[in-house]
């Protein structure tokens, strides 16, 4: 029984870990940069989420077998894995590069703004500056 | 292997060695994605994962320096946080149907009306495609427009740094004379 749970429910697990590795990463550590990585490993175990929701066992990819303009036979024997999550992955994946690019735009930003990429000497710097105010 | 690139990036403070391990960590998603049959979601994860984002990653590094320092505080609170937040999403998995079974209930809403019928309604082979470009073309349509925007918020951000690096240099200054 608890064997039978490990074995089916192991994909979750795999990604459960990978995702408070990222999240470790990300609140833990207070380079800018570094916390992005973080952020793209959480990312990434999410997309490992729903595609390991889509795949059925003993599936094929979801690109049809038979001719597109035939009858279509095969459709209804062959196994095929879901598209859904495929689709949603997909864009997925397109729209957390973008919010990355954003994100190192306003990290290098902070950089010429601060001299600095560390979470503490930014705060640091801060407290100066009202002070000198 | 992911679990212990992803350790090695929690543990390395050289930010290029860091990026260089974060395109390796994303190109092995790519071959677990190609497994699990998903084989647009791999490619597109190895061009922009693997690619696009080293790139990126290694332009900033080029912008902003490669070092990072040592954590300051003590790593216990964020630890403990993140152990909770794990233990909960573990006992959240219990009741999840398992891997691969085709039973699941993810199976049996619009998936299998498109297996059905994408090749009368759309006339193309790959599933996946057709739904994105057709049955779900709002949101590709979204997609861009997020895309589009955040290309225009780079370019302001990194455009417009020669105003404020005068206003920074300014209050470089004004420390200096206090």
């Amino acid at each position: 029984m608890s064997v039978d749970l490990f074995v089916s429910h192991y994909n979750y697990w795999v990604v459960i870990f990978l995702m408070m590795v990222g999240f470790y990463i990300l609140i833990s550590r207070g380079n800018l940069i570094k916390k992005i990585v973080g952020l793209n490993v959480f990312q990434t175990s999410v997309f490992m989420l729903y595609i390991s929701m889509g795949k059925i066992t003993g599936g094929t990819p979801p690109i049809l077998l038979d001719d597109p303009h035939g009858e279509g036979e095969a459709v209804g024997h062959v196994l095929y894995s879901n598209p859904l999550p495929h689709v949603l992955i997909l864009t997925a994946i397109v729209v957390g590069i973008a919010t990355t690019s954003v994100g190192l735009a306003l990290a290098v930003r902070i950089k010429e703004a601060y001299g600095t990429l560390e979470e503490d000497e930014i705060n640091r710097v801060e407290a100066q500056t009202e002070a000198a105010e | 292997m992911l679990g212990a690139a992803g350790l090695a990036l929690l543990r390395i403070r050289n930010l290029f060695a860091v990026v260089m391990l974060a395109g390796i960590y994303s190109l092995l998603s790519a071959g677990l994605f190609t497994v699990m049959d998903a084989v647009d979601v791999a490619f597109t994860e190895a061009a922009v994962g693997a690619g696009i984002s080293t790139v990126l990653f290694l332009a900033a590094l080029a912008l902003a320096g490669h070092h990072e320092n040592k954590p300051g505080h003590t790593p216990l609170l964020p630890m403990l946080v993140v152990v909770i937040t794990g233990a909960a999403l573990v006992y959240g998995t219990m009741d999840m149907p398992g891997f691969g079974d085709p039973d699941n209930p993810v199976h049996h809403h619009v998936a299998d009306h498109y297996l059905e019928e994408s090749p009368h309604e759309i006339g193309i082979p790959n599933v996946v495609t057709a739904v994105l470009a057709s049955y779900r073309g709002y949101d590709t349509m979204g997609e861009t427009t997020v895309v589009f925007a955040a290309a225009v918020g780079v370019m302001l951000l990194l455009a417009g740094g020669v105003r404020s690096r005068g206003r920074a240099g300014r209050q470089a200054g004004e420390e200096g004379d206090g």
